[in-house]
């Protein structure tokens, strides 16, 4: 009874906890993910050479032992605006690819972005190409891929559209996968493959202040669609004939909205490596807390990605003596949830 | 709506997909303040027609026209400030609130990168009002009931401030006190000024509401005039490819009230 009673509260969408303070709330939650992220690691730093070294960056303190200041600024900084970041990418690519699909279980990783950026970035690595040009590869395969998903499921018209779409998506990623497999083998195994292979398994920890400057400006591109259409983005939720009864053009709004997504995503994903989950997980958990409205929705994702990634990331670089790759922790957590998400859509529809 | 000229006009209209003709010969007009209702089988071309009317598919030949004035060049918003389309009710979407649901409807009504203003929320209100539902507005729509979602719908539509309404068989998957509430209040729309184009699978409810009906068989419409002249046991036995001693016992309430109702005028 008590159970079905609190089934029955979460289900009532954006009353579980929309009020205004939610916001404060997310905020206080990045803020104390990155004070963590800060403190922890091997090299002992304290609050309180934390607070000195913050103090004395305003000429209010002595500055702490010049090893604390290349720690907190040279090394756990650019790792913490990395995962700030592509969190909040990835989640709030997330958050527009379950609006526009209709679909609260679809994510970059399921539409084939991922498998097709990592197949465009293998290829980069294995031709032993500039880092520009890797990055510029996933991106065109991260575009290709949810481009040929999406266009094989406008073709197939007999089926449930959603059905079609993650059917294609999984069977264009296992494709993708066969092809990255095959460099894998072909690849140096000396030089290319550990590149390789560490990239797939995704992490922060190559991540330079250089790169976010590349990184930044395409997710911010990215992002850019979504803030401006944070309101009519909502109407794409509905079936293509209402909103474009609405006054919407459907086809033009939904197809910027996946080179945004995948902008982000696959910019994102080229410096980190395959990073999966973030995408579907945190929309997932943004809605339950703020309601479906996209305008509310993507700032909730934006900040819950950003934290959720950053936590972890310290998780990953403190929790063994040696670092687990992000993108296994991110899988632990994700998977086991898409699996409770499917088991609870099976009820509730 | 103080266009010229009437509310909706179909000339001579060919219906269909590129290579896949529908229908064609297809006219009609309806007025201000006027319920035209379609009947028709499955598969009579009701869902193209209203496809074409929508300016969702172009048509094949003809002419639409709305408020007087051809559509062919019409952009989406323009249709859609024109014409409030409510489709069957379904559930299968995000959580949103009725309110965000109706608010959806001043999508043609607010520039392109903005959100919907104060202003519109108090036209979403009073759309929400106007079919006796305020008390939903914070509801979860995919939460009410049945006859709700379409009352929401039916709001949503209106927030478009059209000139006409195009429903979806409004009545079908609803209970019985359900399906008369809605028909109560798209007759109410109707004493408004509203122009209604509506379908339906019950001849019943068509003659319950509808000033004018018009019959859709294999992509042609025939017999589009007054209700009573037009649902005849006979016609409706031709729609449906019955015989009319099987429409008469069905609907035997609809033929008795209705041979009444002659009688009674005729004395």
């Amino acid at each position: 009874m008590v159970e079905r009673s609190a089934v029955a509260a979460s289900r009532s969408g954006p009353a579980l906890l929309a009020g205004p303070w939610i916001w404060p709330l997310l905020l206080a939650l990045l803020l104390i993910a990155g004070a963590i992220a800060l403190l922890a690691g091997k090299f002992p730093i304290g609050p309180q050479d934390l607070l000195r070294s913050l103090l004395a960056r305003l000429g209010l303190a002595t500055p702490p032992a010049p090893a604390v200041d290349t720690v907190l600024w040279q090394l756990r900084l650019p790792r913490i605006l990395a995962a700030l970041l592509v969190g909040a990418a990835l989640a709030a690519a997330g958050a527009a690819y379950q609006n526009m699909f209709r679909n609260p279980l679809v994510s970059p990783d399921i539409l084939g972005v991922s498998a097709g950026a990592g197949l465009g970035a293998v290829l980069g690595i294995f031709l032993a190409l500039p880092m520009a040009m890797v990055q510029g590869l996933a991106f065109a395969g991260g575009l290709v891929a949810v481009g040929a998903v999406y266009a094989i499921a406008g073709m197939v018209r007999r089926h449930d559209p959603v059905l079609v779409l993650v059917l294609a998506g999984v069977a264009l990623g296992t494709l993708l996968g066969a092809g990255i497999s095959l460099l894998k083998i072909l690849a140096d195994p000396y030089t290319q493959l550990p590149t390789i292979t560490f990239w797939l398994l995704g992490g922060l920890n190559a991540i330079t202040l250089t790169d976010l400057g590349y990184a930044a400006p395409l997710i911010l591109l990215g992002l850019l669609p979504m803030v401006l259409l944070r309101w009519r983005i909502n109407l794409l939720s509905l079936s293509d004939e209402e909103s474009a009864a609405l006054g919407l053009h459907v086809g033009r709004t939904r197809l910027l909205l996946i080179v945004a997504a995948t902008l982000m995503t696959a910019s994102a994903v080229s410096f980190t490596g395959i990073i999966g989950w973030v995408g579907l997980v945190i929309p997932h958990v943004a809605r339950l807390l703020v309601g479906p409205g996209f305008s509310r929705l993507l700032p909730a994702s934006l900040l819950l990605g950003a934290s959720f990634l950053l936590l972890t990331d310290t998780l990953a670089r403190t929790v063994a003596s040696i670092e687990l790759p992000l993108g296994v922790l991110t899988a632990l957590v994700g998977a086991p949830f898409f699996l409770y998400l499917l088991a609870r859509g099976g009820k509730t529809a | 709506m103080n266009a010229p000229g009437h509310v909706l006009e179909a000339r001579d209209l060919s219906i269909g997909y590129p290579g896949r003709l529908v229908g064609s010969g297809i006219s009609l007009q309806l007025e201000a303040g006027e319920i035209l209702c379609l009947l028709g089988p499955n598969g009579s071309g009701k869902s193209t027609l209203f496809r074409t009317l929508l300016g969702l598919i172009p048509a094949l030949a003809g002419e639409v026209r709305l408020g007087g004035q051809p559509t062919r060049r019409w952009s989406r918003v323009q249709f859609a400030r024109y014409v409030g389309y409510v489709p069957q009710g379904h559930v299968s979407m995000f959580p949103f609130t009725v309110e965000e649901v109706v608010l959806m409807g001043r999508s043609a009504r607010i520039g392109r990168f903005a959100t919907p203003s104060a202003r519109d929320r108090q036209v979403a209100a009073a759309c929400l009002e106007s079919l006796g539902i305020a008390h939903l507005r914070e509801r979860v729509y995919t939460e009410i009931s049945g006859g709700e979602r379409q009352l929401a719908l039916i709001a949503r539509a209106l927030a478009q401030e059209p000139a006409l309404l195009v429903m979806d068989e409004p009545t079908a998957s609803l209970d019985f006190g359900n399906q008369l509430r809605v028909l109560a209040r798209i007759q109410q729309l109707r004493d408004q000024g509203m122009g209604i184009l509506l379908c339906t699978h019950q001849p019943e409810h068509a003659l319950q509401v509808a000033d004018r009906i018009a019959l859709l068989k294999n992509g042609e419409l025939r017999h589009c005039g007054p209700a009573l002249e037009v649902a005849t046991a006979e016609r409706l036995a031709w729609l449906y490819d019955l015989d009319p001693d099987v429409v008469r016992a069905s609907l035997p309430g609809l033929f008795d009230h209705r041979r009444r109702k002659i009688k009674h005028e005729t004395e």
